[in-house]
């Protein structure tokens, strides 16, 4: 329904816009699983950008490109591999969650799924950390 | 922040909880009017705080704020009407989780003081009490009958002499999962879980209403395909609706009528080819 031209009904202020998404308090299992999507939905799309900012750095010459390799390498940078590791796994894995109930599938066991989603992307993050820093 | 006493109670000495209620003196809400109060009175409201008997178990969140109404303070705004969770019209936030204030015992509460809220994503008349009008023009434009065709509960037997039961719809129309859904947050233009639930029980169970209106509803942007299945509305539900579960239900049959009409029309097409105004 639309806000009404009339009496403004529908255009609440008391609606807190984004804020909203991320209001810890009283929120359930699904609450989280969709403000962790939105999280980690701006995370991947901010790097994204950050992507192609560091490939344009190819345009430089082989000088930049080679410092930028270097600073890739430092365990600061290859932290945030892991975050965004964790970052895509979340938002694939909750997208599918997402798709399936879309669906009207396995809509009684919605809550099992996000339990589901979080450990698989925590072990495979972890495992991930683990060969990113080199130690398997 | 104050707290209202009653010297009796608190001289002999029973057991007390202390209510910290948003107070919203009226035209200061979201109403649209009042906008010198809104300033004064900032959108958040003032707390007040109401210290209340909770000496039984069973002592519910309307007990209290009635009897704060009561005793303590008779311009705090509350409505109620049935105190067993049929009416949906007591709906409040207590320590921030959506309720009905009728059902909600204090002592299920943690300790310490209770905050008391008005529900959210609805505009604020005064205190604790929301407009539900928005809410009931959504109900209106779907149509949805109240009687259901499935008369009895599942598993329910009529009382010995009862012939039948009338069995009105699951959705008390009582706007908690409008307070906790988060695209209601950021979204006003959303039609709402209770709405898109109401819709999905036109088309479910059509009862002479017209699901071809229900599904122009909400075959939009605003619609069923604005949800993000954080399925809080189902979880907050006091009488076992399942709004999200209607919303993908919903969802489906929007897209079998989709096909539906596609192939209809390609039936004219091939049918009636270079005649326009043919019926499928």
């Amino acid at each position: 329904m639309s806000t009404h031209p009339d009496t403004g009904r529908g255009a609440d202020p008391r609606r807190r816009g984004i804020a909203g998404w991320f209001d810890p308090r009283g929120r359930r299992l699904g609450g989280w699983a969709f403000a962790l999507n939105r999280l980690s939905g701006l995370g991947v799309l901010l790097y994204l950008y950050l992507h192609l900012v560091i490939l344009s750095t190819l345009a430089s010459g082989a000088g930049a490109w080679n410092d930028f390799v270097a600073l890739a390498s430092s365990p600061v940078v290859l932290a945030f591999d892991v975050v965004l590791l964790a970052g895509l796994l979340l938002h694939g894995l909750n997208g599918l969650r997402v798709t399936l109930m879309g669906f009207g599938l396995v809509t009684g066991h919605r809550n099992a799924m996000i339990v589901a989603l979080v450990l698989i992307a925590a072990l495979v993050a972890l495992g991930g950390a683990a060969r990113i820093f080199g130690m398997v | 922040m104050t707290t209202t006493v009653d010297p009796a109670v608190r001289a002999a000495g029973a057991a007390t909880r202390v209510l910290r209620v948003t107070r919203t003196p009226r035209g200061a809400g979201g109403d649209g009017g009042g906008g010198d109060l809104a300033r004064q009175h900032g959108r958040r409201g003032r707390s007040d705080g109401f210290e209340v008997p909770a000496g039984s178990a069973r002592t519910t969140v309307l007990d209290a704020l009635t009897w704060a109404r009561t005793h303590l303070d008779p311009t705090l705004d509350v409505r109620h009407a049935c105190y067993h969770a049929s009416c949906g019209t007591c709906g409040v936030r207590t320590d921030g989780r959506a309720v009905l204030a009728c059902v909600t015992r204090l002592a299920d509460l943690p300790e310490g003081d209770i905050t008391v809220e008005p529900l959210r994503n609805q505009a604020l008349i005064s205190d604790l009490v929301v407009d539900i009008e928005a809410l009931y023009e959504g109900f209106d434009a779907v149509g949805m009958p109240l009687v259901r065709e499935s008369r009895t509960v599942p598993g329910s037997r009529p009382a010995p002499g009862v012939e039948g039961l009338t069995r009105f719809e699951d959705c008390i129309e009582c706007g908690l999962c409008v307070s906790v859904c988060p695209i209601e947050a950021s979204d006003a233009a959303y039609e709402g879980p209770a709405v898109l639930a109401a819709a999905w029980r036109v088309v479910e169970e059509p009862r002479h209403a017209d699901p071809e209106r229900a599904f122009a509803l909400v075959d939009g942007d605003q619609g069923a395909w604005r949800c993000h299945l954080a399925t809080e509305c189902t979880e907050v539900c006091p009488s076992g609706a399942l709004p999200a579960e209607g919303i993908m239900h919903l969802r489906r049959g929007l897209l079998r009528h989709r096909f539906r009409v596609a192939f209809a029309r390609l039936r004219v097409g091939a049918n009636g080819a270079g005649e326009p105004g043919g019926t499928p």
